[in-house]
């Protein structure tokens, strides 16, 4: 698998380092359902997939990845910075 | 009481460290390095290096030099002034941390040059993706560094210079490897 950086352009997969699911934070401080959700429950995809992967050996930014865990297809790389994250 | 001088040293002996099937490996002089973090935006960067040091801000991927010196892309917010002690003046633009020390640099040079990195990273080495000047943050051997095309057959790499002998090493065991190849 390569994914296109937005920085840095196609690069192997090894430079990259996974970093979780793209979940909406929930509102407010108090703890409830969705913070147990958001922290500990997690979703296993088959299909489209928003992730956060870090460029770690390369520029370092940390991208917002939306890809289909079935067949590696990439549909988009951008910055998660700006993006909500 | 005097303080206690520090004086910055190369990580490695400098010059040459191998020759072989006309491709060198040499530890390159240490130079005035110093990184530039702008933070969000960089146009204040941008203006104040070309008014103090004459030298643009390059793209992601790219290198800036003239006679005074060298300004190259680092990474995400990053650039690294190589050349000239930084003008005081840049640190109201970015975050100035002295460099000079923190990294080595190693020239590889010659016709095995290309095939040499091959085997230590997955950079795309051919001229379309990294033509003469373009720079990269990769993987070179297994550590995180920086690569860049100073030559038609000319490569400078920089990895921290606690991980300078592992550089080293691995640069010439494959330039052996290669080279052995080469003569069969
Ligand atoms: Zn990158």
């Amino acid at each position: 698998m390569r994914m296109t950086c937005p920085l840095c352009g196609a690069r192997d997969l090894r430079e990259f380092t996974f970093r979780g699911a793209a979940l909406a934070r929930p509102e407010g401080d108090d703890w409830n359902e969705a913070w147990h959700d958001y922290l500990h429950l997690r979703d296993n995809p088959a299909g489209e997939s928003r992730e956060y992967w870090a460029h770690a050996a390369g520029c370092g930014a940390v991208l917002l990845v939306t890809r289909d865990t079935r067949t590696h297809e990439i549909f988009a790389v951008e910055q998660a910075r700006g993006a909500g994250a | 009481m005097a303080e206690p001088m520090l004086k910055a040293q190369n990580a490695l002996p400098q010059g040459e460290a191998l020759v072989l099937g006309d491709t060198r490996i040499d530890v390159l002089p240490m130079p005035r390095m110093t990184s530039l973090m702008p933070g969000p935006g960089h146009a204040a960067l941008a203006k104040a290096l070309r008014k103090h040091h004459g030298l643009d801000l390059p793209d992601p991927g790219g290198r800036v030099s003239s006679d005074e010196g060298e300004c190259l892309w680092f990474g995400l917010g990053q650039y690294m002034l190589i050349g000239p002690a930084p003008s005081p003046l840049l640190a109201g633009a970015a975050t100035l941390t002295e460099q000079s020390d923190a990294w080595t640099s190693v020239l590889l040079e010659g016709p095995l040059a290309r095939q040499v990195l091959a085997r230590l990273t997955p950079l795309d080495l051919r001229d379309a993706s990294l033509p003469l000047g373009a720079t990269a943050r990769s993987e070179i051997a297994h550590m995180m560094g920086s690569l860049t095309r100073v030559g038609s057959e000319a490569f400078r790499l920089m990895v921290f210079r606690s991980m300078a002998q592992t550089l080293l090493h691995e640069l010439k065991d494959t330039l052996e490897a290669v080279a052995a190849r080469q003569a069969l």
